[in-house]
């Protein structure tokens, strides 16, 4: 289906516009997508993509504008009409119950469920169908993310869909899951179901998509056939400018500086992965990527190097010297930092303004408290710092943690640890929900730090950041880490080896 | 405690299908109404503006509450909230202002610490009464002796009371994990009998004709609580509720223990990231509130109440918890909540003498205070619109 110029129309988006108060999200948006087609979104943060998409499924009414569904008026007032017309859509965050199988969990989103019995005959059929392996009596608490995700595609499957909307849906897939979710994604699209795929994986556009839109502060900035397109000339689009691409300096690396030996360590809550025998080491100046599909031990070894779970002293060491039975402001006077992956909540508190949050992690090493007492004119300096370095996009340093969009939050998450000058820095998912050009200046950041001498761990789950500034690679997988091997040079295949393991069957054919 | 934890408002979740089965009809009846929006920070405005407007919410349902008991419900309003202060007998009333208030004030602060830590001392009335009973039994241990020191050491007594008996539910949960709300309002009523015990037993006055009850400490010099300044009712207790407030207010505004309160009540896990050690602020906390409910208990007995006595606690500790709330968990707001419940006690006592209100419905009103003042609490995390949502 790449001659998309014969297919009809099916969606005519014309001059749709959406205002909220101080921005508008959407300024004069249209374009048409086409039966069967797979057509990209492609967007920065806060380009206006989930708006847009939000109003193709009537979650929001545009303030002007129309929409034309087969040439008839399309005006959605909600989603169960979007849903009557043939809308489906595969959010980023799942809504399953653990508790509860495939089918019930299916059978809960449906208008009239049919008989249990029948839906999972259904969901067998489809899944078959699709090349989408799934038990139908499977409990969804059991389930990989890449099984949850075909739990919610066959969800949409089942309403017999003309347009599916899927936003971010690589994000938590393994490279071997995602070549799985291409393929059902190709099929879909040749039996003639359109599908509007929003991501911001350019690699991902350019093998899937047959047509991109780029939006940029709400408007369409151009439209292009991604696979004719370097990625590089992708992200141009989408930022508007000539893209900087982190540089990596020549360097020698040091002495070793963080050591982790033989960590076992049983997860602090039920729900996590215990952490098996890891073992690596990282040397001043250098930067090992840590892969692998989330919760497989992610949490809990940024946990045990940052002190929050105390491990047996001798288990991680800093330039010789145990310092796991350390609290993570001992650790912090040690410079070990560290910066979680869940900024709300664990990096940061939400209703606490960004002045307090900077003395969440900046007491200690920036001398913010004398005897007890906090030097608050100190700390708003040091959030200024932050602010401005870093170019977190606030209207000031007393506003709300929570008021901050998921990207600035994470820029002044980690320009708070990178300006305390640290010797060993960890940190998960650096650039996760972040634009490209901020993605850009956090991993330049990193880079400059480990060329100052830092040792560091990024622990990610995209793969090309940590192919694009990792020294070493390792992954973990169920709480193991695999040997560290040197980043350059490795093939996709290889790094989907190292991950792989139980968590994705399908790989075991891949040689 | 704050209603956001309820109600999600990302509206992605249109999907959830049991929220949806639960919810539906409600959201739905209040959609076409108005809706809650959620606000980017909490407003300042409606931090102070929410009490303000439910104490005035209280006033109409109370008064529609004194119209269907019979009784003119603008004289009611009138007695309990104007009376005690400017009323003829304003003059008798007026003190005992300062001695309801004070109390309540000073078991608020040290609840209000915990609160905000997530921490839920409900137990407050029994530290309160051992307080009492440490404090009183160290002052009569020196009877009649005549000395400056013995009452600091009763101070100290009533501190180290009521601490000890918080320190039974602290380690309970940072041993055992148990829920600190039950066994602190548990402890309440062992004190209570331990009281009773006290009353008729160990601390019984010899020259008190076998009436239950100690020797009255107001009228031993040595041990009294006296009134400091002449028909205000302030005693010691008093000011140590006002240098309690300051002293709460530095502590949350100024101090890194504040912040670390504060930040394990909003956030646990990046208290934990940020070196907070959650058993040793649950010890310091209820050891804090522990030790403010048994100075409190200690100031009663020396003063308003004089002796150990069954009889002895009136549900300061309960109330507290009330005035906690009222007042935001902020020590100012604490401090003008405490005035106000006590205003409703006096005025409410006022009432029941004057037009013969039911108690049961001065305690409704004053539970009406709360009710609001919760439901009020919305307001400042979350804007109302009106109409349907223009999706």
């Amino acid at each position: 289906m790449t001659d998309t110029g014969e297919t009809p129309v099916l969606l005519h988006l014309d001059g749709l516009t959406k205002a909220y108060p101080g921005v508008v999200a959407n300024d004069n948006v249209g374009f048409k997508i086409h039966e069967g087609e797979v057509h990209a979104l492609l967007g920065e943060n806060g380009a206006g993509k989930s708006t847009l998409v939000k109003m193709i499924y009537g979650l929001v009414k545009p303030d002007s504008g129309t929409m034309t569904l087969r040439g008839e008026r399309f005006e959605p007032a909600e989603p169960r009409a979007a849903r009557a017309d043939g809308i489906a859509m595969v959010f980023q965050h799942f809504s399953l119950f653990d508790a509860l199988n495939v089918a019930e969990n299916i059978a809960l989103g449906m208008e009239k469920p049919p008989k249990m019995g029948d839906l999972a005959a259904r969901i067998t059929e489809v899944s078959e169908e699709y090349g989408l392996p799934l038990d139908p009596h499977a409990v969804v608490g059991n389930l990989s993310a890449g099984e949850r995700q075909r739990v919610e595609i066959i969800r949409c499957l089942l309403q017999d869909p003309k347009l599916l909307i899927m936003d971010e849906p690589t994000s938590v897939l393994t490279p071997q899951e995602v070549q799985t979710l291409f393929q059902t994604l190709r099929k879909l699209s040749s039996e003639g179901t359109a599908i509007l795929y929003i991501s911001h994986k350019l690699e991902e556009i350019r093998s899937l998509c047959d047509e991109a839109t780029v939006l940029r502060l709400g408007k369409v900035v151009g439209s292009c056939t991604p696979r004719e397109k370097s990625a590089r000339e992708l992200a141009e689009m989408m930022v508007g400018e000539v893209l900087h691409v982190p540089e990596r300096a020549n360097k020698d690396l040091g002495d070793v500086v963080l050591g982790v030996s033989d960590l076992s360590m049983p997860s602090p809550s039920p729900f996590g992965t215990s952490l098996k025998n890891v073992t690596l080491e990282v040397r001043a100046g250098e930067i090992l990527g840590i892969g692998g599909v989330a919760g497989n031990g992610q949490d809990e070894l940024l946990a045990a190097i940052s002190g929050e779970v105390k491990t047996s002293h001798g288990a991680v060491t800093v330039n010789g010297t145990p310092v796991g039975a350390l609290s993570p402001n001992e650790r912090r006077k040690l410079a070990i930092l560290a910066a979680p992956e869940e900024r709300l909540g664990h990096a940061a508190a939400p209703d606490m303004s960004l002045v307090e949050n900077a003395l969440l992690t900046g007491a200690v090493r920036k001398g913010l408290t004398k005897s007890g007492f906090v030097d608050w004119t100190a700390t708003r300096e040091f959030a200024r710092e932050i602010i401005k370095d870093f170019d977190v996009r606030t209207p000031g340093s007393a506003n709300a943690a929570r008021s901050l969009s998921g990207g600035n939050l994470q820029k002044f998450v980690v320009g708070r640890e990178v300006l305390q000058d640290p010797d060993v820095l960890v940190v998960n998912q650096p650039t996760w929900g972040v634009d490209a050009s901020a993605a850009a200046a956090i991993r330049q950041s990193l880079l400059d730090l480990a060329a100052k001498g830092a040792a560091i761990i990024v622990i990610s789950q995209d793969l090309d950041e940590l192919m694009e500034i990792s020294d070493r690679f390792a992954a973990l997988n169920e709480g193991t880490l695999s040997d560290a091997r040197p980043a350059h040079g490795l093939t996709v295949d290889e790094i989907g080896l190292m991950m792989g393991g139980a968590h994705s069957m399908e790989v075991a054919h891949v040689h | 405690m704050s209603i956001k934890n309820y109600i999600n408002p990302n509206p992605k979740d249109d999907r959830n299908p049991l929220a949806l089965f639960f919810l539906s009809p409600g959201i739905w009846l209040l959609s076409v109404v108005f809706r809650l929006e959620p606000r980017p920070q909490p407003s300042k405005l409606w931090s102070i503006a929410a009490p303000l407007l439910a104490v005035v919410l209280t006033m109409i349902a109370g008064g529609i509450m004194f119209a269907a008991l019979g009784k003119d419900p603008l004289e009611a309003i009138r007695i309990i909230f104007w009376d005690p202060l400017f009323g003829d007998f304003a003059s008798y009333s007026r003190p005992q202002l300062l001695v309801k208030a004070g109390p309540l004030v000073l078991i608020a602060i040290g609840l209000s610490l915990g609160f905000r830590a997530g921490i839920w001392n409900i137990g407050a009335e029994g530290q309160y009464i051992m307080g009492a009973i440490f404090g009183a039994a160290t002052g009569l241990a020196f009877y009649p002796a005549e000395l400056w020191i013995i009452f600091p050491l009763m101070v100290i007594a009533g501190a180290i009371g009521g601490t000890l008996w918080a320190m039974i539910p602290a380690i309970l949960k940072t041993k055992f994990n148990t829920n600190e709300i039950l066994t602190s309002l548990m402890l309440v009523y062992i004190a209570q009998e331990i009281l009773k015990s006290m009353a008729n037993g160990l601390l019984k006055n010899p020259e008190g004709h076998g009436f239950p009850g100690s020797r009255n400490l107001a009228h031993y010099p040595a041990t009294s609580n006296p009134e400091l300044i002449a028909g205000t009712g302030a005693h010691w207790g008093v000011m140590a509720a006002i240098i309690a407030v300051i002293a709460a207010y530095i502590l949350l505004s100024r101090h890194i223990l504040g912040f670390q309160i504060r930040l394990t009540g909003e956030s646990p896990r990046a208290a934990r990231f940020a070196s907070v050690r959650p058993n040793l602020l649950i010890v310091i906390c209820m050891g804090l509130s522990g030790a403010l409910a048994g100075l409190a208990g200690l100031f009663e007995v020396t003063g308003p109440a004089g002796q150990i006595t069954d009889k002895f606690n009136v549900g300061y500790g309960f109330t507290a918890i009330i005035v906690a709330f009222l007042g935001r968990l902020h020590p100012v707001g604490i401090l003008l909540a405490g005035l106000l419940m006590a205003l409703t006690y006096i005025g409410g006592e006022l009432a029941q003498l004057q037009m013969s209100i039911p108690a049961a419905a001065i305690q409704a009103f004053q539970g009406m205070l709360l009710f609001f003042l919760l439901a009020m609490d919305v307001l400042t995390n979350f804007k109302i619109k009106f109409g349907k949502e223009a999706a």
